[in-house]
């Protein structure tokens, strides 16, 4: 059983961005995963929207946990920074790095094991904290890597691929989110690019903690009749409340939706979001109000997807330290240490 | 759009884009493998039974493929297929036990007119069918114009001689220095079945002032070129202007160059690109110190005394009409004369049919061409058959074996009661690739490599003698190189609608972003929808029937590596490679089978 690796030849006529890289210069090495998992999907979305945004690929720092999700960032932006870090450690590693150089773009990949079990009060304090990252979790609701148990995100009720059915409640990733003050939330489906793309071109650009939480079918594992994970059952059940379309660098192109449907938020970076609301009565500027409607539909079974909240004025982890604008890693040790003379000045005005 | 039917032999056959510009529609991508798994002599014969010629045309093809290649829609150059079927007539082992044996004679004669390249091909197919074949031809040897007409440094007598044995040793009766000067009288002689493939025998004249006077040092390309195939011409002046420029004025100037030539050159009306040339040819010959000089007309041979001296030439430029038509019109400048001791015209060959009668029920048109059937190649009398550049005007050695073909099929039907207007299908084989995971019967690694170049002769050496060989042929590495960039088009991608669970994994991978899932639409439209630009619209579109979600998978054949990844990466096995062998109806085919091993 040997791999081949995809063939350098790309597409003669294909598109280049801003930096004259086409999509195909984002990708990383050959996917090892099960043919048809939906992070290859991720992946491809990942790879997509970094193309979209014409972000430079030594710019970004992708971090993983351990699990089938957390190998994906090999898969990917083979020329950026990266770290395959201890299981459940994603975003300690994360916070450090970024405390470290704000500069980068942050990258945090993980899967519903690595976040929701081993991680999960790891996943709560960078969410907490404001860190930020883009966190995506890569959820398909078992554990894949150890031939398919239920992960922590499985619905009760569903079933596994013997037949067992699940006896535990589930942890919904984007409830706790929304709870513990993320400013940028989402759900999406690895089957749904024209989604899934936008939606972490939007969180990239978002200025403070973004989690997507993208629920992504396990096909060796999670992919049969009475699973909640399936590409058949998450099809079915997909309540999308809104579409968007990042605008980089542009206004708003002219939309042809009715009036009003239409919502544009700007962000940090300049960009806009273009917001097509599916759900008319949907405000994804309402904390509270996208709380309640995702515990109204999850209890219908219904799989609530779009951006479900964004904070266009959140703030990030550095402000609220109030650390100086210029990356910690490239002060001189001289500025960061200053001496015992400093230390002692400080100690005084404490007395 | 509606979906795809993969079933029709024509569709997966389109995208093996070689075989299918291939005049005889060689299975190219299996010859090449066999060639890259060092089986020189199973990849002969498949040439051997598609284009009769593969040592003479893995040296002189006018390559209809390699245009076509797939290749040189993903990068700059197409695999070298010309130079790969010489591959396998150089490195073969001894064939002749796998060629077929004359069988018992059914007791009908044909009789050829001509033994070249169509002529032979219809001998090839009937001999072994029983038929008592004659080959009539004026020259002394088979092979016409492939022996008198292509110069010896390019093809040599060995190679013909071997090729055109293995006909002749089919029992084919080969009655060489006897020139047919009547069809009335062969008409008399009672054969069951006669084929015309006397070939585009007259050179074109150039009539402008001086031709007469200066006659001795003018002479008309391709009885020239034939002179100096037989030894009888073997010197000319030093400066040498060659008029024309199509493949005869390349071997004109190469052949002068090597007869003491000194300053060579190729004066053509057209431009430079324009050329009817082929551009490895125009290469070669300007290797060899040929300037070719474009948008020049000759308007008079200068002579002196009976004497040549030079040729006055016209400048003109090409000037494009509203319909887009190319008119030559006088730049301005002022004419100029060029000296020389000979001139070569090179301007076209014509048919000419002196010898059939006009009562013999074989009708002309106004262009005084047979009129000839195009798909069975029968002319006005049911028994005469017409083949090759007598058929239709002058084309390349690989259209003479492809009308070849048909024509036998025609002439084996009508022989056995049959309307030969009814034509089998061609027989197609559809077998999956796959041998486990990631595992497939054919090498799937595209290689990168550029195209291969084959090694010449030294020019100083290769110009001193005009029967050295200038091509030396790829040796076993280059070859395997040069094969190994063959994308294999013939293993196609085949999708199943009912397996596929729309995961994208297919359209995540390939490298070439053929495959969209969207809304059908029509193909217009949907050309606009795709993953990646579609700038070629003669490629097909695959599309499958309508999937779960409403949409349906749309695959644009035009830029496939079918590198299998596709079908790699599939969960539910709704890709799979599959080779198609699609082989043409030769007369004497036992019945094809509609059966489809698979899709």
């Amino acid at each position: 059983m040997t791999y081949i690796a995809k063939p350098k030849f790309h597409h003669p006529s294909l598109k280049k961005n801003e930096l004259g890289y086409t999509h195909r210069d984002y990708e990383g090495k050959i996917s090892t995963l099960c043919a048809g998992c939906g992070h290859d999907s991720i992946t491809a979305s990942i790879i997509e929207a970094c193309y979209e945004l014409s972000i430079e690929p030594h710019r970004v720092a992708k971090i993983s946990g351990i699990g089938c999700s957390s190998k994906t960032p090999d898969y990917f932006l083979g020329n950026s920074h990266g770290f395959n870090s201890v299981h459940g450690r994603m975003p300690s590693v994360l916070t450090g790095a970024n405390l470290a150089n704000r500069d980068l773009i942050y990258l945090g990949v993980s899967g519903d094991g690595d976040s929701a079990s081993i991680g999960f009060g790891q996943f709560a304090h960078s969410i907490r904290r404001g860190v930020n990252m883009t966190y995506i979790v890569e959820n398909n609701g078992v554990y894949g890597l150890t031939k398919g148990q239920f992960s922590a995100t499985a619905d009760r009720g569903s079933k596994s691929k013997k037949g067992v059915t699940n006896t535990d409640n589930a942890i919904d990733l984007v409830a706790i989110a929304l709870q513990l003050g993320a400013t940028f939330v989402a759900r999406s489906f690895s089957g749904d690019k024209s989604q899934l793309v936008p939606l972490i071109a939007a969180a990239i650009g978002h200025k403070g903690a973004s989690f997507i939480d993208v629920i992504s079918p396990c096909i060796a594992f999670n992919n049969h009749a009475g699973s909640t994970k399936s590409f058949d059952y998450v099809r079915e059940h997909n309540d999308a409340v809104n579409r968007l379309d990042v605008l980089v660098g542009r206004d708003p192109i002219a939309v042809d939706y009715a009036p009003g449907t239409v919502q544009v938020v700007e962000q940090h970076d300049g960009s806009k979001i273009a917001l097509r609301k599916i759900d008319a009565d949907y405000d994804p500027h309402d904390r509270l109000g996208a709380q309640t409607f995702l515990a109204k539909h999850a209890a219908k079974g219904q799989i609530v997807t779009g951006l479900l909240y964004v904070d266009p004025d959140a703030d990030d982890l550095h402000a609220h330290l109030n650390t100086v604008e210029t990356p910690l890693n490239t002060l001189g040790a001289d500025t960061l240490c200053p001496g015992s003379a400093v230390l002692d000045k400080i100690n005084a005005s404490l007395r | 759009m509606k979906p795809t039917d993969i079933a029709a032999p024509d569709y997966f056959h389109k995208v093996v884009d070689c075989q299918w510009a291939c005049p005889a529609h060689t299975p190219v991508p299996e010859y090449i493998r066999l060639i890259a798994q060092g089986r020189y002599s199973d990849a002969y014969m498949i040439n051997w039974k598609s284009n009769v010629f593969p040592g003479i045309l893995g040296r002189t093809c006018d390559r209809p493929c390699e245009p076509a290649c797939r290749r040189g829609r993903v990068e700059e150059t197409p695999v070298a297929i010309c130079r790969l079927k010489r591959v396998a007539a150089d490195f073969k082992d001894d064939i002749k036990q796998r060629l077929p044996h004359p069988g018992p004679k059914n007791g009908k004669r044909v009789a050829f007119v001509g033994g070249g390249p169509a002529s032979l091909t219809v001998a090839r197919d009937l001999a072994p069918l029983g038929y008592h074949c004659t080959v009539f031809d004026g020259d002394p040897e088979a092979g016409g114009m492939m022996r008198t007409q292509i110069p010896k440094f390019r093809l040599p007598n060995s190679v013909i001689d071997e090729e055109t044995g293995y006909i002749l040793d089919l029992g084919v009766e080969f009655k060489g220095g006897h020139r047919i000067e009547s069809m009335k009288a062969l008409l008399a002689e009672k054969y069951d079945a006669i084929f015309v493939g006397s070939g585009a025998p007259r050179g074109r004249e150039l009539d402008i002032p001086g031709r007469k006077e200066a006659a001795a040092n003018i002479h008309i390309g391709i009885d020239w070129l034939s002179s100096v195939s037989f030894g009888h011409t073997d010197k000319i002046g030093k400066r040498v202007i060659v008029l024309g420029g199509g493949n005869t004025a390349m071997d004109c100037c190469r052949t002068a160059r090597r007869l003491g030539g000194e300053k060579v050159m190729v004066i053509v009306r057209s431009g430079f690109e324009e050329m009817k040339a082929s551009p490895w040819e125009k290469e070669d010959a300007i290797h060899e110190d040929i300037p070719i000089l474009n948008y020049m007309v000759p308007v008079e041979f200068k002579h002196v005394a009976g004497k040549l001296i030079g040729v006055t030439f016209q400048h003109v430029k090409a000037e494009y009409d509203a319909k887009g038509r190319r008119n030559l019109v006088p730049s301005g400048d002022p004419d100029q004369t060029i000296s020389c001791d000979d001139v070569l015209v090179a301007v076209g060959q014509e048919n000419a049919f002196p010898w059939i009668e006009q009562d013999c029920g074989i009708e002309f048109d106004k262009w005084h061409m047979p009129k000839v059937d195009p798909k069975t190649f029968v002319s006005t009398n049911p028994k005469v058959f017409f083949g090759g550049d007598a058929a239709f005007g002058p084309k390349n050695i690989i259209w003479a074996v492809a009308q070849g073909h048909d024509a036998a099929l025609s002439i084996h039907k009508m022989l056995s009661g049959e309307d030969i207007t009814e034509r089998p299908l061609p027989e197609v084989h559809v077998s999956s690739q796959k041998m486990g995971i990631h595992e497939w019967s054919y090498d799937n690694d595209i290689s990168i490599d550029k195209r291969f170049k084959v090694p010449h002769r030294d020019k100083v050496v290769a110009l001193k003698d005009i029967k050295t060989e200038v091509e030396l042929g790829y040796d076993v590495k280059l070859a395997l190189g040069e094969a190994h960039r063959c994308l294999n088009c013939d293993v196609q991608t085949v999708f199943s609608t009912s397996l596929c669970i729309e995961c994208d994994a297919c359209v995540d991978i390939c490298p070439m972003d053929c495959i969209t899932f969207t809304h059908n639409g029509e193909e217009s439209d949907l050309r606009t929808r795709l993953k990646a630009p579609s700038p070629h619209p003669d490629q097909d579109l695959y599309v499958s029937s309508d999937l779960k979600t409403g949409r349906v998978m749309v695959k644009d054949e035009d830029v496939c590596l079918h590198c299998g990844l596709c079908a790699e990466r599939c969960p539910t096995g709704a890709w799979d490679m599959q080779k198609y062998l699609i082989e043409m109806t030769h007369a004497g085919s036992t019945c094809p089978t509609k059966s489809r091993s698979a899709a």
